[in-house]
């Protein structure tokens, strides 16, 4: 997607936001007419940079830019979801509300990963950045008690099929599109530019 | 393993029995760029007037507060556009609320409205849904409606919603439909069968006369879901006037009895831990115990097979309305077929046919307004409006369109709302020739389900006519 404007940046100083640098830009509006040339309304074009915090699940982010899945565990011995695992990432047990433990869950997925379930498209939002078609797949994974949906970079999706994850540890952006599937057995000179095997 | 207390399991106790009176709906399409919203609420209001022979200002008088169900600011760039609708209805200066809960919003709208005068705060109540999803190009409104997924895990992953319920049709495909052919056909089916009842509905935005090989040869948007099973992106509106027992019978001589309930579940699908699947009324505990044998992979539940927020819900109003065995205690329902794969998940989760048989609900023509075997009416006819496929999809007025239908059902007026040829033309759409009277003949009693994002809230609303009330259960 190409950046048309500027885009302002944002650090955090002092527990506050501080961004620096333009976030939205206003365009003229223009009209909209019917076939007739009857006034029926206007558009209305900007550009707008929201701010977001991971706030607790920003290690997970963070780590998939070094080629590690994390993901989190219940430890309170008195909840009913003692050492259930999370992956995705839960900062706090469903149940008892504790905060959860970080697990590296790198070399279970690099063991166990297996799709659970798929789905292939051609077609997709404003703002997809992924090649076409896409495809989804659910991955499972040993001791895990949750599902993760993620994407296949390399081969074609089947259920059942062992995954491995890569990472985007070359320009990653730290986000969930660091993290891609491949099946079993890819070459390294097969993953997406900038990706590698988890550590 | 999630496990769920007495507390959590109770049967809602209303402190008043709740009617449904009147409801009204606007015209539905993809685009009404001739209309601004308040223009279709208005509409909507002005029908709901009309179907009790009282004039807008009359009904006005009564009503206390007011609930409203519209979903997506982003797509009108109005935030606070129920205090709007709210000035130009006029009904300042009554409390007022917005309500949203994804594609479920006209269901919960209901589902307020059903508390406030449950709980004695108001005798009469207004619950009115809009949706206006066209005043962005499509792509950009999938990303927006793909914005109710997870954004940090799941919207950027092609900003495409439909994705979200193909990986659901692929598992239920293969586990549940042992990727036969002839399952998919099943699904396809449902296509057919509710854009085809869509064409008999003047306010409806999709009508088409299909085949199944249509449906099937229509193009994919996420594998294994084309084109045709997938519901429609809509603008409209659509209204219900809800009030005590005393209320109600000053409005009209026919007022319904509604009963509301919600459930809920996990955003993120993939977050469902495993659990025992909680059993309804006309289940026993053993029924389930072979269900990973007869279908591999089958036992992992509610995992992308099941809704367990249309089960909690369907749970909590059949309590209500002593519904044991939905297909033998109700005589039509509307279902919430935002895509064909998850029509069939509800029938097991809402317990029309057990879990890993919903496809016989549809391949044994009980589905139908007529079943199409036997010649005869259909045991429990689904979705005569044409549902989401057919009919529309305008989120926060859905709910609301599928409790209407089901009224107009059991008040006997389905042919009414439905035949008159000034609606067709007001509309600016041509009546079929071959239109056919839809009326389910002698219904008691109906149920709606509305649902949103894969499954996160599921409201049931169920309508009986006072005659005709089953036992409560506690």
């Amino acid at each position: 997607m190409a950046d048309r404007v500027e885009h302002g940046q944002v650090t955090v100083s002092n527990g506050r936001y501080r961004p620096s640098g333009k976030f939205h830009h206003g365009y003229a509006n223009s009209p909209i007419r019917n076939d007739e040339g009857v006034l029926m309304g206007v558009t209305n074009p900007r550009d707008v940079t929201h701010i977001h915090s991971y706030g607790g699940e920003a290690p997970f982010f963070e780590s998939l830019s070094k080629g590690k899945l994390l993901g989190t565990r219940c430890d309170n011995a008195d909840c009913a979801l003692h050492e259930t695992m999370f992956v995705p990432f839960r900062i706090h047990c469903p149940d008892c509300l504790s905060r959860n433990t970080i697990v590296d869950v790198t070399d279970i997925a690099n063991r166990t990963s297996k799709v659970h379930t798929f789905m292939i498209t051609e077609r997709t939002g404003a703002f997809n950045t992924l090649e076409k078609p896409i495809r989804f797949v659910n991955v499972e994974f040993e001791g895990v008690d949750t599902i993760l949906m993620g994407y296949l970079s390399v081969g074609e999706p089947e259920i059942g099929m062992r995954v491995v994850p890569i990472f985007q540890t070359e320009n990653p952006t730290y986000t969930i599109m660091d993290l891609s599937w491949v099946p079993e057995g890819t070459q390294k000179s097969e993953l997406l530019p900038g990706f590698s095997f988890g550590k | 393993m999630i496990t769920f207390s007495k507390q959590q399991l109770k049967i809602p106790q209303m402190s008043r029995p709740v009617y449904m009176v009147t409801g009204g709906m606007s015209k539905f399409g993809r685009a009404i760029p001739e209309k601004r919203t308040e223009e279709l609420v208005i509409d909507s209001f002005v029908e709901a007037a009309e179907f009790i022979n009282m004039s807008p200002a009359e009904l006005k008088r009564y009503i206390h507060s007011c609930y409203y169900g519209h979903f997506a600011d982003h797509f009108g760039d109005q935030l606070l556009g129920e205090a709007v609708i709210h000035d130009r209805l006029g009904l300042d200066p009554l409390g007022n609320v917005g309500i949203k809960t994804g594609g479920a919003t006209g269901g919960s709208t209901l589902w307020e409205a059903f508390k406030a005068v449950a709980s004695g705060y108001s005798d009469c109540v207004l619950a009115m849904g809009w949706e206006r999803m066209d005043e962005v190009p499509t792509d950009e409104g999938n990303h927006y409606i793909a914005s109710a997924a997870d954004k940090d895990w799941e919207t950027p992953m092609g900003h495409i919603y439909t994705g979200y319920y193909a990986v659901m049709a692929q598992k239920y495909w293969q586990v549940f439909g042992k990727q036969e052919d002839s399952f998919r056909k099943t699904m396809a089916e449902i296509a057919v069968k509710n854009r085809g009842y869509a064409r008999m509905n003047p306010h409806a935005q999709g009508p088409m006369k299909l085949t199944v090989e249509d449906v099937l040869n229509s193009p994919v948007v996420a594998h294994p879901l084309r084109a045709l099973d997938c519901c429609l992106m809509s603008v409209g509106a659509a209204c219900a006037i809800l009030c005590d027992e005393e209320t109600a019978y000053k409005l009209t001589d026919n007022p319904l009895k509604i009963h509301v309930s919600a459930g809920s579940h996990s955003l993120r699908v993939a977050d469902r831990l495993n659990m025992d699947i909680p059993l309804l009324p006309n289940e026993t505990p053993d029924q389930y115990k072979d269900l990973g044998e007869r279908f591999p992979g089958g036992d992992r539940y509610p995992g992308f097979t099941g809704f367990l927020a249309a089960r909690m819900a369907a749970h909590y109003a059949y309590g209500m309305a002593g519904i044991v065995d939905p297909t033998e205690d109700l005589d039509v329902v509307e279902l919430h077929d935002a895509f064909t794969i998850s029509d069939i998940q509800t029938y097991e989760d809402i317990g029309i046919r057990p879990y890993g048989e919903g496809r016989t609900y549809v391949e044994s023509g009980d589905c139908y307004h007529t079943n199409p075997f036997t010649g005869k009416p259909g045991k429990l006819p689904a979705n005569l409006s044409g549902g989401l496929l057919g009919n529309m999809h305008a989120v926060g007025a859905t709910g609301i369109m599928q409790a209407i239908e089901v009224g107009h059902h059991i008040w006997g007026r389905w042919s009414e709302m439905h035949a008159d040829e000034k609606k067709w033309a007001a509309f600016g759409r041509t009546k079929p020739d071959d239109w056919t009277d839809l009326q389910v003949k002698d219904a008691k009693r109906g149920l709606a389900i509305s649902h949103a994002g894969v499954g996160s809230h599921v409201t049931a609303t169920v309508l009986v006519h006072p005659d005709h009330e089953l036992e409560r259960r506690s």
